[in-house]
């Protein structure tokens, strides 16, 4: 049973990503499950290495060697997409999912303009001519917010600046209307100030266009501010997923908790901040049970033996003893 | 009202005595193309104003902070404090202090960088690191006591003192920048430049290092000149602080004052654009515009273009950075 009752866009089951190394395989995402309904923004949130990117290279298929799915199955809109050839998958990326990535710099041909990029990426997926595309090119850019379009069309990734240059990076992925978009760590490289206009026109394209968009980010003030729901991770596992409001306020799993505790309050001065102990495990040292059981204070001896299982409910934590029952399960 | 005011007393109990007095400092950098292709091109020179004309004073044991956007010149200033840029105009001077050890003179001054990944050497075992600053400045007689110190030191900051034999590679984000403060306080640092700290670091590893330095600021009585761009970490350590635009100040004061009483339409914007956890997905309306380029900076009030009270009189005239109650504020509507 899903939160919302139409059929999710996105729906990833017991996903699990192994990379095999020199000393056996090294398990980096371990059953991971959550669902996307059209036009919804999951924000997905962890510390480094919680395996939050790794989700999302997961979905849109650009897992390197030596990372393999494992197990675990993708659906969009009810197609497989896990087990696809190359070059369907290929196909499917950029015309149905689409991505957008921390550094805009590196996401844009440097040597290109930025007019030509757009309008080369349309005519791969769809079927115009190349007028037709250069007009569409000229929409997107008017409508992620570039003032003077008309000439900016024609100017070098390097002649925008940051912010100018994330939205170029959004029209680029909304050129062929995906249905989903893979947005990681999108604001991150930008000031507070261009950051709040780059999530505000996301969350607009979302509302207008109907798109779903998996907001991968370290960032918990971004998410509380921008996605309908939250999966929070922790060691390739999902630990707590539901509506953001409720996960913000009210988290229901101890590592939440602490983590909504350690961000300082810009309303109030504490004396000392709450501070999670330790430090989230490597690979190859993940505790059996719960992975969160050494540094959690409610932890006990049923922890260390039993993994916990994560429900497929409206807010839902991964925990043997959660802080509170979930509102809806 | 226009006459430079001394700062006021502090709002909680911290040494009164003054460390650090920045008196209109200037940097400027030249950035103009080669002198003969400006010749052909008929360039003129182009000057880049990194800071214009800052003044301000640390006191003794508190943490002053400076906050801004990318480019608005807060490295350059903490550069300049640490001595690591001349200033082009004005003055900056350490007074003379009395420290624990009852020797009077100017402050030990350590910097402490954004990057733990880039600012410890890799080939170095970390005893090494944290025992160079110890050896240079001749503060131990002998390597007994230096490796003492050393261990000493890495416990200080929540390291174990047999860490002092592995690599940098070995540690985690947060427990490198544990091995810089300790490098810092190798010295017997009374002034800690902190540039960014916890920037690179997840936010459960830097409530760790937050709650370090303000357990290492009361035992050792720190001060800290703490730039960030992050306004929730910033209220979290900051007794004073200075919000930057463009190479000045738009507004500085106490923390606490400035937080709940923001006068500059500046820092009204920025502490409403920050995202809050507390209040999520609420409707806000983004600033908007850029920072424009220091090089050629709007005329009259530099934040003009994208203030919403911007009237004729402030793309003309530039406001000086005036008195107000406690704060200092440069706007003429303020």
């Amino acid at each position: 049973m899903t939160a919302t009752a139409a059929q999710p866009l996105l729906s990833v089951r017991d996903l699990r990503i192994v990379f095999d190394g020199r000393h056996g395989p090294l398990t980096a995402l371990d059953g991971v499950s959550f669902d996307i309904a059209p036009g919804e923004i999951l924000g997905v949130v962890g510390e480094s290495g919680a395996g939050k990117s790794l989700t999302g290279t997961a979905v849109i298929g650009l897992l390197d060697p030596p990372g393999r799915v494992a197990g675990g199955e993708i659906h969009l809109a009810g197609q497989r997409i896990d087990n696809l050839p190359a070059e369907q998958m290929r196909k499917l990326r950029g015309r149905r999912i689409g991505a957008i990535f921390q550094d805009p710099l590196t996401s844009l041909h440097p040597l290109l303009k930025v007019g030509d990029q757009l309008v080369e990426t349309i005519l791969t997926h769809l079927p115009v001519s190349r007028t037709e595309a250069r007009k569409r090119a000229l929409d997107l850019l008017k409508e992620v917010g570039i003032p003077a379009a008309e000439t900016r069309i024609d100017h070098f990734p390097h002649q925008f600046s940051g912010g100018m240059r994330q939205r170029v990076v959004i029209a680029l992925a909304l050129c062929a209307e995906p249905s989903l978009i893979i947005a990681d760590e999108p604001t991150t490289a930008l000031d507070v100030s261009i950051q709040a206009q780059i999530t505000t026109l996301l969350k607009r394209l979302c509302r207008e266009h109907g798109t779903a968009i998996m907001l991968v980010t370290h960032d918990m003030g971004v998410i509380a501010e921008t996605a309908d729901r939250v999966a929070v991770m922790y060691a390739g596992r999902i630990v707590e997923i539901g509506p953001v409001q409720e996960v913000t306020r009210r988290p229901s799993h101890p590592y939440t908790a602490g983590l909504m505790a350690s961000i300082p309050s810009v309303h109030v001065r504490h004396e000392h901040l709450n501070q999670i102990d330790g430090a989230m495990p490597r690979l190859n040292a993940i505790p059996p049970g719960c992975a969160f059981n050494p540094r959690c204070g409610r932890a006990e001896a049923f922890c260390r033996e039993n993994k916990p299982g994560l429900p497929l409910s409206g807010h839902a934590a991964a925990c043997h003893f959660p802080l509170k029952e979930a509102a809806h399960a | 009202m226009l006459e430079q005011v001394t700062m006021p007393a502090p709002a909680r109990a911290a040494g009164d005595d003054i460390i650090l007095d920045v008196a209109a400092a200037s940097c400027r950098f030249d950035v103009s193309a080669p002198a003969l292709s400006r010749l052909f091109s008929h360039e003129p020179r182009r000057i880049l104003r990194a800071v214009e004309n800052v003044s301000f004073t640390v006191k003794r044991g508190t943490t002053f902070s400076i906050v801004g956007e990318s480019g608005c010149g807060k490295s350059t200033l903490a550069r300049m404090v640490v001595g690591l840029q001349r200033p082009t105009e004005g003055k900056l001077s350490f007074r003379d202090i009395r420290r624990a050890d009852g020797t009077i003179g100017p402050p030990r001054v350590q910097m402490i960088f954004q990057d733990p990944y880039a600012s410890l050497n890799p080939r170095w075992r970390v005893g090494d690191i944290i025992a160079e600053p110890i050896r240079e400045l001749g503060l131990r007689a002998d390597e007994m006591a230096i490796q003492q110190r050393v261990g000493d030191l890495l416990e200080t900051v929540g390291l174990s003192r047999t860490d002092a034999s592995r690599y940098p590679h070995a540690f985690s984000g947060g427990q490198r920048q544990r091995i810089s403060i300790a490098r810092a306080l190798a010295t017997e640092a009374d002034f800690l430049v902190c540039d960014e700290p916890t920037s690179a670091l997840d936010v459960s590893v830097q409530a760790q290092i937050l709650n370090l330095m303000v357990r290492l600021q009361k035992e050792f009585g720190l001060t800290y000149l703490f730039i960030s761009h992050n306004l929730s970490v910033v209220r979290h350590m900051s007794d004073d602080l200075a919000i930057m635009y463009l190479g000045r100040f738009v507004e500085a004061g106490p923390a606490e004052q400035v937080f709940t009483r923001p006068q500059h339409p500046y820092t009204r914007l920025l502490l409403d654009t920050i995202p809050d956890v507390e209040r999520p997905n609420r409707e806000r309306r983004p600033m908007s515009g850029e920072v424009p380029s220091p090089i050629s900076p709007p005329a009259g009030c530099t934040f003009n273009p994208r203030c919403a009270q911007a009237a004729d009189r402030c793309r003309v005239e530039r406001p000086e950075l005036r008195q107000l109650g406690g704060v200092r504020v440069s706007c003429h509507f303020a």
